[in-house]
This record gives C-alpha cells, sequence and structure tokens, in this order.
C-alpha cells in the first residue's frame, strides 16, 4: 500500500474525542508528515483486538519523523521511528 | 487544539509535567496481591477469558488522576475486572457481593 521511501501524513484524527477507543498511534505525531522506512507485515488490528472484536489483518510500517517537527527543542538531524498502522496514514 | 490537551492518559511522549521527573529506577519488590494478580491474569488467559490486548485497553481506560495514584499491579486489576464486566463473565451485582464479603 505504501512503498519504502514514501512520504505520508498520520491522520490529525481523534477518535478518543468520541468515545471508548484503543489507539496506538502517539498523539504527537497526528497530523505530521514522515518518510516510510519499511513495511513490517500485516497484524490484527490492535483497536478491535482491545475489545475482543473480530481483528483485520492491517499493514504496520515503520515511519520516519524528523523530531524537530514535533518538538521544536530537538536538534536537527533527531529523528523518531515509530510502527504506524496503515489505516493512519495518508499521502500527502 | 493543543494536541497535548486531546491525548489520552496512557500517552505520555514528550508531555511537558513528566520531563524533568527523575525516572525511578529502583527495583520494586513483588507482594503477596501483586503475585496474586499475576496468577488470576494467567488463569484467566489460560481459559480464554482475556487477552492481552484487552488487558491493556482496561488499563489505558483509567482515568489520568487514578492511573498515577494506582501500583502497578492495581492498574491490572481495575483491568481484569473491566474486562470480566464487559465480556460478562462476573456481574456488577456479584463484585459488589464479593467486594462486600472482604
Amino acid at each position: 500500500m505504501f512503498a519504502d521511501g514514501e512520504t505520508v501524513r498520520v491522520k490529525d484524527e481523534w477518535p478518543e474525542a468520541l468515545g471508548p477507543v484503543h489507539i496506538r498511534t502517539p498523539y504527537y505525531v497526528r497530523g505530521v508528515v514522515g518518510e516510510v522506512v519499511r513495511w513490517l507485515g500485516d497484524f490484527p488490528n490492535p483497536e478491535d483486538l482491545a475489545f475482543a472484536r473480530p481483528a483485520e489483518r492491517r499493514a504496520l510500517y515503520h515511519v520516519r519523523f524528523q523530531k524537530g517537527l514535533i518538538w521544536p527543542e530537538a536538534k536537527p538531524d533527531d529523528e523518531l521511528l515509530i510502527e504506524i498502522f496503515a489505516h493512519w496514514l495518508e499521502r500527502p | 487544539m493543543d494536541k497535548e490537551a486531546q491525548r489520552a492518559p496512557h500517552d505520555l511522549g514528550g508531555v511537558s509535567k513528566f520531563m524533568c521527573e527523575p525516572v525511578d529506577i529502583e527495583p520494586h519488590g513483588l507482594t503477596a496481591f501483586d503475585r496474586e494478580v499475576d496468577a488470576l491474569s494467567q488463569m484467566l488467559r489460560a481459559k480464554k477469558l482475556l487477552t492481552v490486548d484487552e488487558m491493556r485497553r482496561g488499563i489505558e481506560a483509567i482515568p489520568e488522576a487514578e492511573y498515577h495514584r494506582l501500583s502497578y499491579y492495581r492498574r491490572w486489576v481495575r483491568s481484569i475486572t473491566d474486562n470480566l464486566l464487559r465480556r460478562g463473565v462476573i456481574t456488577e451485582a456479584e463484585l459488589l457481593a464479593a467486594l462486600g464479603s472482604v
């Protein structure tokens, strides 16, 4: 679905505000642009597993972010590598 | 809106109020209560009445003030209780009756 090196943006969505959910995408990367490093495999969606619901397998990616885009006090070449599911990523 | 204001309690990365606090790296001995909670969770998992994902959801759903006040295994027992009620393994009435007899 996403290629290595592709530029992606984490969706700026806040399902927490709408009711009980289980989200593995950290708040601080939502809406932030990063780069796909590699596909890690397909895994049952933990957002459903958390409620013992049937869970579709979803692609999981390592996504790299420039830390300065998230926290202004970061050093210029600091990076952050996070595992993010495909359904949280979009093409900017 | 400010992102930090919208985060869930467990989602702590870079939260300014925790940045200057030293990390507690002292070893913590297990109490009899801790061991009992661990045994209960292992038994429920073996009987397929609880998964690790449900356990984590239940822990992360604890309101922030309580989350920081509760010990590690007290968070577990809160999550176990929440999940067993949710699945209908126990009822609220049974829980209250059991707590009343403690």
